[in-house]
């Protein structure tokens, strides 16, 4: 598959390299150059800098023709702006966009857009730790 | 009206004054401590700390009888998604955003923004009205309508001049409504009325058919 990802942070960075690793085209986007190093040496695919809501730098990405597009850096607006960007205007299969504010991303999960929130992933999976129960 | 205002900066802030001298409620919501404080020196308790993205504060400041939500922040996502959440979660009747980067106006339309603001753009087009030289200049936009008023000089060297309006193949959807010339008073033309060079015309067009209309007043 041919996987565009917005953001090289550290969760950025090490889902490129797994995707890399499985086989796939991995485009990375990043304003910050130097996040780039985060990439491991051996990185197949391509780093660009550029920002995901700058439709000029989505096109120099190729989001034209991926499968995925991934909006991962950390301001949960940009990361929305980018995904809505990336489905409405470039009509791409399959935009996925965290959303650290877990209201928010039902609202904009309501919207059309597949959201996925870490903070609540997170908080479910910490009391599933400690009592043993998840969701609830 | 209860008027929300999204960001206190220099926009925000004037934005905010303008709209309590008329008479309307206003509350303008602002991320920064010290600036809430300096706008609450200024204009009253009008300002409040808070992030306008957040849907417990919009709750707080009761976004859900607000009749305007207003985003003025200096980046365009959080303007886009403040009046996204205000429309969708609050129903608020109009939302107005302050686009900062022209090439978002495109999304902010898509998604249902009801006013967005190019304010980039809207400064060119102010330009554009003092450069005598520009082929054609935007006097007015109605975007509900589809329509611009624009202004067209005719070049010397133009095919149109000597031709009457009725020979001239405009494009569709335009209308001339008046034409001011160097010789002559300004006057409201008939199809019968003969182009001169260096006439301004004004005329009420389609903005896509911008392109076609210079190119048959002006073309050679």
């Amino acid at each position: 598959m041919k996987i565009l990802i917005m953001g090289c942070g550290r969760v950025g960075a090490k889902l490129a390299e797994l995707l890399d690793k499985a086989g796939h085209k991995v485009t990375m986007l990043d304003t910050d150059e130097y996040s780039f190093r985060r990439l491991p040496g051996d990185f197949g695919g391509t780093a660009l800098v550029g920002s995901g809501t700058d439709q000029e730098a989505l096109k120099k990405a190729g989001i034209g023709d991926v499968d995925v597009f991934l909006t991962l850096t950390q301001g949960d607006n940009r990361n929305i702006m980018a995904a809505q960007i990336a489905r409405h205007i470039f009509n791409v299969k399959r935009v996925i966009c965290r959303i650290y504010d877990p209201r928010r991303k039902e609202l904009f999960g309501e919207l059309g857009i597949e959201t996925i929130s870490p903070t609540t992933i997170f908080a479910h999976m910490l009391k599933e730790k400690i009592t043993g129960t998840g969701q609830g | 009206m209860y008027i929300i205002v999204i960001g206190g900066g220099k926009v925000g802030f004037s934005l905010t004054k303008a709209l309590l001298d008329e008479g309307h409620e206003v509350v303008v919501l602002e991320k920064d401590q010290a600036r809430t404080d300096f706008i609450s020196g200024e204009l009253g308790s009008v300002a409040i700390r808070g992030d306008g993205c957040e849907l417990n504060t919009l709750s707080e400041v009761g976004t859900g009888r607000a009749d305007m939500f207003v985003a003025v922040t200096g980046d365009d996502e959080d303007n886009l998604v403040s009046c996204q959440i205000a429309k969708h979660r609050f129903n608020v009747p109009v939302t107005v955003a302050r686009i900062n980067d022209p090439n978002n106006e495109t999304i902010f339309k898509l998604l249902g923004i009801d006013v967005p603001i190019n304010s980039t753009m809207e400064i060119l087009e102010h330009i554009e009205q003092r450069v005598p030289t520009h082929p054609l200049t935007h006097l007015l936009t109605l975007k509900e309508e589809g329509v611009e008023i624009v202004e067209v000089r005719i070049p010397p060297t133009a095919s149109a001049v000597g031709k009457a309006i009725k020979d001239i193949a405009l494009p569709e959807g335009t209308t001339i409504g008046l034409i001011i010339g160097k010789k002559h008073k300004p006057y409201l033309p008939t199809p019968n009325s003969v182009l001169e060079a260096d006439d301004q015309v004004i005329a009420a067009t389609p903005p896509e058919r911008e392109a076609a209309l210079r190119t048959a007043l002006r073309g050679k």
